[in-house]
């Protein structure tokens, strides 16, 4: 319907856009490096030295375990970066060129727009997430074997339950970026200025993971927007740790609903001045 | 019924500042009315509150006699807007960027968009220019890819705020030109100026606005009427002409260096003349001057810089 025609259209721009487009790009080339690095550093199957990488020693028996390996290491800060410029500049950057009151005279509908503008950011964190995870995939089937995948429980599952396993998993770190969407969205609605709502929500990031390191605060640790982004390996377990990707997906789920929320509350009644 | 209506309608920014205080417009449907004030005196705060981008402190206002801002999404796909200049994005051309306004209106249809897209172009004479990026569009191009935007679809009302900012003239005759044909369609023309000249070419009706108070309302005879002519008599005696004046009951008798003047009132000229040759006043010339619409309009919005306010 019409509603799904502004949809794409402002999909498209966000997709089609050139600065979005090497995100993407960027994203993509991670994986292919880190792939090629751990090959040229593989340990040989019978004796390995970890070097502190998650999945490490997992890897060199199968490739498959390079998108776990891809997915954490960009959970750091690479996807978050690509998700918060698109979140932050949503409607920051339509206040900054001004064309916010013409969308709002058009009329687009506060709500509408916003429902449409965070929309477009769960699609952006979706695709940037896959890429990760198709590109992992392939680079780690060229550089290491593929087979049936063991487990960080020991246990051994079929490659296909693997790669179904795989696919929960990029669906989890999706879902933590769309919730850090949300709130780039809430930020975005504060300010005429991208860059501003994009750092700010960076910052935001970079903090919340220091605090999730420091011991003497780990009691505010589960409250933290990043705590539960690398819970995924919950899914690498038999039987798999539903308990934590349940408090992993709820705790995404309140922060989407809240800062959704606020920045539905703080656009629907403020003044567009731009 | 009238296209634009508000009663009391107000705005306090939050700094305290009375940017719109207690207006009430009236533009009739197939009127082209001239919104008039200095930069500054709440014209563009008046628009932004009839579009629903910002909130009135008080007051309530009609578009097409639907309440404002609550029905925005019911009404202004009819109205047309240009709102304190255009704003594109400068990577898309301008019919992309045309497109995508389209886009997000959930009443238009999509299957006549690259029609209509196409037409408002042409309107505005820009279809050459339709596969340029924006960020290359000349200030007029811009301008006029603003005004295209307003025509995209049939609008019962067109708002434009200082259409001709920062045109040249040619640009100027152009936009001018362009408010006719679409006030002749029989769509109400709502235009925002600070200046006297443009809106007297094409006005019907002016609003008039100082320090957020809308000082008059009319049409432009109306607006003409409430200048009083005066009389002017040019004599080697100019304080004799003026007592003259003053015992024919003529008000605010004024002598200066060789010429002495008063409001005319309903004396009539012929009259005045006689009675000064009897009354042995040397008459070297003797006029009736009505005062033009920019003294008017200097008279009623203050004159010069001070930004009042």
């Amino acid at each position: 319907m019409s509603a799904g025609r502004f949809y794409a259209s402002e999909l498209r721009l966000v997709l089609l856009r050139r600065r979005n487009l090497l995100l993407l790009a960027v994203t993509a080339v991670f994986p292919l490096i880190i792939g090629i690095a751990l090959r040229l550093a593989a340990p040989h199957p019978e004796g390995g030295n970890g070097n502190g990488v998650a999945f490490f020693n997992q890897l060199a028996g199968n490739g498959v375990f390079l998108t776990f390996i891809a997915l954490s290491t960009l959970l750091v800060l690479v996807l978050p970066v690509v998700v918060a410029v698109v979140a932050g500049d949503s409607v920051a950057g339509e206040a900054g060129y001004g064309t916010l009151r013409y969308l709002l005279a058009v009329p687009a509908g506060r709500t509408r727009l916003l429902a449409v503008k965070y929309g477009v950011i769960v699609t952006y964190a979706l695709c940037a997430t896959f890429i990760v995870s198709a590109v992992a995939l392939a680079a780690g089937a060229v550089l290491f074997p593929v087979g049936p995948v063991t487990l960080l429980s020991g246990s051994t599952i079929s490659l296909a339950s693997g790669l179904l396993r795989l696919l929960f998993v990029t669906l989890y770190v999706a879902a933590a970026m769309a919730a850090l969407g949300a709130i780039g969205l809430a930020i975005s609605t504060l300010t005429e200025h991208a860059i501003g709502a994009i750092a700010a929500l960076m910052i935001l990031v970079v903090t919340s993971e220091v605090v999730d390191n420091v011991p003497q605060l780990a009691a505010a640790g589960p409250y933290l927007p990043t705590h539960w982004w690398l819970s995924f390996d919950a899914l690498l377990r038999v039987p798999v740790d539903t308990s934590t990707l349940l408090r992993g997906l709820l705790s995404f789920a309140v922060y989407a609903l809240l800062f959704g929320s606020f920045a539905w509350a703080r656009f629907t009644s403020a003044d567009v001045t731009s | 019924m009238t296209a634009i209506s508000t009663s009391g309608l107000t705005k306090r920014f939050r700094g305290g500042q009375l940017a719109v205080d207690h207006i009430d417009l009236a533009v009739p449907h197939g009127s082209v009315y001239g919104f008039l004030g200095p930069n500054g005196s709440g014209k563009t705060t008046t628009i932004r509150m009839l579009l629903g981008l910002a909130y009135p402190t008080s007051g309530r206002a009609t578009l097409l006699d639907v309440p404002m801002p609550d029905g925005a999404t019911k009404v202004l796909h009819r109205v047309g807007s240009l709102v304190e200049g255009p704003a594109f994005y400068p990577f898309l051309t301008g019919a992309d960027n045309l497109a995508r306004y389209d886009a997000a209106d959930r009443t238009a249809d999509r299957a006549t968009a690259r029609a209509r897209i196409d037409e408002a172009l042409d309107r505005v004479g820009l279809l050459a220019a339709a596969k340029k990026r924006y960020r290359h569009y000349s200030l007029g191009m811009k301008q006029r890819l603003a005004i295209a935007a307003g025509l995209l679809r049939p609008r019962e009302l067109i708002i434009l705020d200082e259409p001709t900012n920062g045109l040249d003239p040619q640009g100027t005759r152009e936009v001018r030109a362009l408010i006719r044909q679409i006030a002749a369609d029989g769509t109400t023309v709502f235009v925002s100026s600070h200046l006297l000249a443009e809106v007297e070419q094409i006005c019907t009706h002016v609003g008039v606005m100082r320090t957020g108070k809308l000082v008059f309302q009319g049409s432009l005879p109306e607006l003409r009427r409430t200048g009083a002519s005066r009389v002017t008599v040019q004599t080697a005696d100019p304080e004799a002409a003026a007592k003259v004046l003053t015992g024919l009951g003529l008000a605010d008798a004024t002598s200066a260096e060789a010429e002495a003047s008063a409001v005319l009132g309903d004396a009539s000229p012929e009259q005045v003349c006689a009675e000064l040759v009897q009354a042995g006043i040397g008459v070297r010339g003797f006029a009736v001057a009505s005062p033009s619409l920019e003294d008017l309009f200097v008279g009623l919005t203050g004159e010069g810089f001070d930004v009042s306010g």
